[in-house]
């Protein structure tokens, strides 16, 4: 078989579906939002979710309305931008995947689509789909870095890091920062988003000296900015893109306390 | 949260171990848990950890209404098509709505056994201890006191089911592998709790 009736099946065997959109429309902050309904003929299986949204709005464009605002960046699962809730789960129905690599194979000819913006107070609607998610940058900025000079890079055998444990803080550092966690939350909580950072840190030898007042300042701007508590029940690894274990929040756990005891 | 929850778990097993007494032969029971109430009720340690226990249920309870008045603040609107309910377990989510149960089983169960107990006039067995076990046995003739327990103490299983493995995960236990061994410890408590707790009323029903 060649490259063009390989093509030519393709385009022969191409699945195009009807798919009915509510989505949720918000002009500002301070406006109350509801949900719009849209119909698209022609969405092709193999889009992804994204362009499925591209082809919405387009649409909306040609016909002189204003289109649909949503977050997106690398379109390819690494920067966390994209995030929305499609029927009622963060970035749909599939498991740790990011809303840019879902794609419309995942849903049936005919079937209803609700696209909402997470919500947390934490969390302010920009517009549409868009949220503001600058406070987990704020929790990072309390102190998810490492302040000491570590000077040029030591000898690699001075200072052992077990393999286990350099997987283990990697796992920990693949969040991307997407908020899936607080809007799958009942209590939206950021307790995975931030223990992430404060458990890859500590796990190493160059984040183990600040660990204590790391973690207890990153925790304290957590609460600050208005994020509730967490309570275990587990949800947010479920529907986290990158897996990230909750396991990370009882080490998040075991910092604080550890470093209230020593206070 | 999670100190005064444990607290209360240990007492579970403390109070269960105690009522098991209940289940001997009719006088030798009867005797015996009257001994062993009076025993409780005069001994001073058991009067420091009776405190502490009251302390841990009312500072348990504060806490959980603080932690739900703090989620429904971090909340924003809720969600027009909200599926999120499948990443977790519903008793998981229900912790106030169980506890809640508890802590009105906790007031019955207060106004029948430990007011009358300590400040009612029960009348005395033959060694001259006040008889809690005619009390007990007496109200657990009725079914539907029976099936309010029930009611209760699997609320309490359920509270068990999450709150035990919750609490662990609280205080920073991370390991994964000691973990796994913690859920599964919180499973056996939890059934075991309920199981135990459950036997005694309906054994009394039963047998009456
Ligand atoms: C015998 C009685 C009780 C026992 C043994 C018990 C045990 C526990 C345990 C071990 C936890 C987990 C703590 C943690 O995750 O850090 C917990 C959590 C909780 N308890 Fe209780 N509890 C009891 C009564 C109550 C009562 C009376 C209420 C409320 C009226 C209540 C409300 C809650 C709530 C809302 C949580 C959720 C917090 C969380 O999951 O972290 N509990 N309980
Ligand atoms: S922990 Fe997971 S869900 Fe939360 S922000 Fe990071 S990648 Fe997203
Ligand atoms: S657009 Fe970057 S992760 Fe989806």
């Amino acid at each position: 078989m060649n490259s063009f009736s390989l093509l030519s099946e393709a385009i022969n065997n191409r699945i195009v579906m009807k798919i009915h959109l509510k989505i949720w429309r918000q002009k500002n902050q301070n406006t109350k939002g509801q949900l719009e309904t849209y119909t698209l003929d022609d969405v092709d299986a193999e889009m992804s979710f994204l362009e499925m949204l591209d082809m919405l709005n387009l649409k909306l464009a040609k016909q002189g309305e204003r289109p649909v605002e949503f977050d997106h960046d690398c379109r390819e699962g690494i920067c966390g931008q994209c995030g929305v809730m499609i029927n009622g789960i963060a970035h749909g129905p599939l498991k740790n995947t990011t809303t840019c690599q879902l794609h419309m194979r995942s849903f049936k000819d005919g079937d209803t689509i609700f696209v909402e913006p997470f919500k947390a107070k934490a969390f302010p609607v920009i517009r549409d789909l868009k949220v503001n998610r600058s406070a987990l940058d704020e929790i990072i900025a309390a102190g998810g870095y490492i302040s000491v000079s570590t000077g040029q890079a030591p000898e690699a055998n001075s200072i052992l890091v077990s393999h286990e444990e350099a997987e283990s803080a990697f796992d920990s550092a693949a969040c991307i920062g997407c908020g899936a966690c607080v809007a799958t939350c009942k209590n939206a909580s950021a307790a995975l988003f931030t223990s992430s950072k404060i458990s890859q840190l500590a796990k190493l030898p160059q984040g183990k000296k600040e660990s204590n007042k790391r973690t207890v300042d990153m925790v304290n701007r957590m609460e600050d900015l208005g994020f509730g508590h967490c309570t275990n029940t587990e949800a947010c690894q479920v529907e986290c893109p990158q897996d990230i274990s909750v396991l990370n929040i009882a080490q998040m756990n075991y910092e604080y306390n550890k470093a209230k005891l020593v206070k | 949260m999670a100190l005064t929850g444990l607290f209360l778990c240990f007492f579970l097993i403390i109070h269960l171990l105690g009522n098991f007494q209940l289940l001997l032969p009719p006088e030798e029971a009867q005797l015996q848990y009257n001994l062993y109430s009076d025993f409780l009720s005069n001994n001073l340690v058991v009067k420091i950890i009776s405190y502490v226990l009251y302390a841990s249920i009312l500072v348990h309870t504060l806490d959980a209404i603080y932690l739900s008045i703090k989620a429904k603040k971090a909340k924003g609107s809720s969600y027009v098509k909200d599926k999120r309910n499948r990443a977790s377990k519903w008793y998981s989510r229900q912790m106030m709505l169980l506890g809640t149960i508890v802590f009105a089983f906790l007031v019955i169960h207060f106004k029948d056994f430990w007011f009358p107990y300590k400040f009612g006039d029960l009348s005395s067995d033959i060694n001259g201890n006040k008889d809690l076990y005619t009390l007990v046995i007496v109200s657990f003739q009725k079914l539907w006191y029976v099936i309010l327990y029930a009611v209760a103490i699997l609320a309490l299983g359920f509270h068990l089911l999450h709150g035990f493995f919750s609490a662990i995960r609280s205080i920073g236990l991370y390991n994964p592998t000691y973990n796994r061994i913690v859920k599964s410890v919180g499973v056996v408590f939890a059934v075991a709790i309920t199981l135990g707790y459950f036997v005694i009323p309906l054994y009394i029903y039963l047998n009456a």
